[in-house]
Order: structure tokens, then sequence, then C-alpha cells
């Protein structure tokens, strides 16, 4: 089957109902995506397909040909993103494993609503899981990346 | 003893009476059928509404913000909300994990089902079906102000044809599909549309 990952063409030697995630970090090499629960439970494996949020655990890799996936390799692609600038400065991360997952919803989420008050916020990513607990930190680094990219725009 | 064996005259008048029989059964059917009665399209109407209160209609068409989910109608997991145009929230729509269709089976019995356009009523519209009466329910679908503008016509398309209505007879691994068979649900909304849509007191 033939993808565009990042931008990028990629011809892939899959069955069709073989997960994204799984073409992505097996067989493209791509594995800044992370597998967590593998039933849409826990959002690690969060990318985006045309610019929407996408859990790539249970999206069928052929079901997404003729469209554009961007995983968290694309989203740093030439530099960081206002939204990994963020994260870093609000040293959000412990553990770091749901953090790819994380920045795709908050960078889906500021796509959709570049200033997110609280409750875009909450309701946004409170389908992606973190067990270190680091929920405040992405709240506040999701505000602080709205403001980084409105001072970059 | 003296028999009597039918004549080729007799077979041909059993012959013609069966015709003139099998004729006099079609014939009510070829006249125009009569409308149902108001009771008997209020007694149609009691089948839309089981449709309508089961779990898989009436977890989505829900009071508040939140869906429910599973065939015990818990409040839906993660918390996900409803949204301005019933898709869910900015940069979680109800599409980042329901797909188009059902994930296919190897990929276990707790993934998310899915269909086309995956989403609730808006929230102005809510069309909440729990709790309600039959005449309550059949008030609320005909009343266009809160249906969406839908008219008859269109409320019968809506539940014969939008796949995602559909979706309820196929709802994947764990989950009941409707009980009432699709068809016969059609043939009620026909018979409650063809009496005049009456709702019960």
């Amino acid at each position: 089957m033939k993808l565009n990952v990042n931008g990028k063409e990629y011809e892939a030697a899959a069955p069709d109902d073989m997960p994204l995630l799984w073409v992505l970090r097996d067989i493209l090499g791509l594995t800044g995506t992370k597998f967590g629960c593998g039933m849409a439970q826990c959002g690690a494996c969060t990318v985006h397909v045309d610019g929407q949020a996408v859990r790539s655990c249970v999206t069928p890799a052929a079901s997404v040909q003729g469209h554009a996936v961007k995983t968290i390799e694309g989203l740093s692609a030439p530099g960081l993103s206002a939204i990994q600038r963020a994260w870093i400065e609000e040293d959000v991360v412990q553990c770091g494993y749901c953090q790819p997952g994380q920045i795709m919803a908050a960078a889906a989420l500021l796509a959709a609503r570049p200033h997110p008050s609280d409750a875009d916020i909450d309701n946004a990513m409170s389908a992606n899981l973190c067990r270190c607990g680091t929920y405040l930190r992405i709240r506040a680094a999701v505000r602080r990346a709205a403001e980084l990219a409105g001072r970059t725009a | 003893m003296k028999t009597t064996r039918p004549t080729m005259y007799g077979r041909a008048a059993i012959s013609s009476a069966a015709v003139l029989a099998a004729l006099a059964a079609l014939l009510p059917a070829a006249s125009p059928a009569a409308a149902p009665s108001k009771e008997e399209g209020v007694a149609a109407f009691e089948t839309v509404r089981a449709v309508l209160q089961h779990p898989r209609c009436q977890n989505c068409h829900i009071p508040g913000d939140a869906p429910l989910q599973l065939d015990d109608g818990r409040p839906h997991t993660m918390g996900v909300v409803r949204g301005s145009d019933g898709k869910g929230a900015p940069g979680l729509p109800c599409a980042t994990c329901h797909g188009v269709t059902n994930p296919p089976t190897s990929y276990g019995p707790h993934v998310p089902p899915g269909a086309p356009t995956w989403h609730l009523p808006p929230p102005e519209r809510k069309m909440v079906f729990i709790g309600l009466s039959s005449g309550e329910v059949c008030r609320r679908l005909k009343d266009e102000k809160q249906n969406g503008g839908k008219n008859l016509d269109a409320l019968f398309h809506h539940m014969a044809e939008d796949k995602l209505v559909l979706w309820g007879w196929s709802p994947g691994a764990g989950r009941a599909p409707v009980p009432v068979p699709h068809d016969e649900l059609v043939a009620k909304l026909k018979q409650w549309i063809a009496a005049g849509a009456p709702c019960a007191p």
C-alpha cells in the first residue's frame, strides 16, 4: 500500500487491516508514535490524518491511503514547533512515554482553537492518559504554546 | 355400481371456478388499500419507540453533553463531550476514535465502533428520547423545530437509510444490535406515516 507520511511517499508491504501504528513503527521505522493500550483508550498512538487527531492503533492502514498522515517526527520538521518548545519550557515530561501522543493531541487542539480556554484544553486532552500524572504541566504547556505561536505568527 | 368420471366440461368448470376464486382473493390487494386507522398508527409507532429507546439509539440522544455507551448506557469514558456541532470537542472530534466502519474483528472486542459521520445531535436540537412516554417521543420526533427541520419523509429516510442509524443493527462485538429487525422498523414507520403519524396521548 502507498502511504503519505510527514509529506513523504512510502510503499509499505502490509495487510490492509494492519493497524497504522504497526506500519509506522515496524515497517517505516517511525518509532516516535507509541503503543499504549491498542484499543483507543489511552491516546499514546495519536497521529494526524488530514490534520485531525486519530488513534493509529485502531486505524486500518489501508484506510488512510490517499490521506496525509503526520506523526510526531513530522511535527518537528524543520525545527521544533511552538508546542515542543512549550513542552521543554514547562518541563512537562516525566517518563515521557505518553508525550508524543499528548503533543499530537495538543497540536490538533491548537489548530482548531488557537487560543483555547482551560475547558477547551480539558475537553481535548481528556482522552490522553499520563500515568506519571503530568496533567497540570500539560495544561500549562498548551497555554504557553498558544502564546509562543501567537508571538511568531 | 355406476361411477361417473369427470367430463372435459366438468374439468373446465372446476378450473374456471378455481381461477375465479384466485382472482377474488387477489381483488382486495389490487384495490387501493385503506389507510391504517389512528389506533393502528399508534400501535405501529410503539415499535418505532422501542427502537429509539434502545441503547444503540438513545446513548447518543442524551439530555446532557456527555454521551453514554454500551448496553447499560454508562457514561462514555474519557470525559468526551458533544461539542458545539455534535461532533465532539475542538481537537478531539468523535472521529478521533470512531472510524467510518467498525474495526476489523482481529482488533479485539474493546475497540471503539465506527460508522460514517459518527456524531450526536447538535446542542440546540438534542432530540432526547430517554425516559419519555410513547406519546412524548412521537411528538418530539415530529416537531420540526426540534428535529432539524425534518418532515415525515425526511424522518423516514433518516431511519431507513442513514448509515449511522443502520449501524445500530451491526454494532460490532460486545454490543447488542437493535432487536427489532430493520425491515420491520421500516414497515411500521410506513404504517405510522400512512395513518397520519398519530401519537398516543
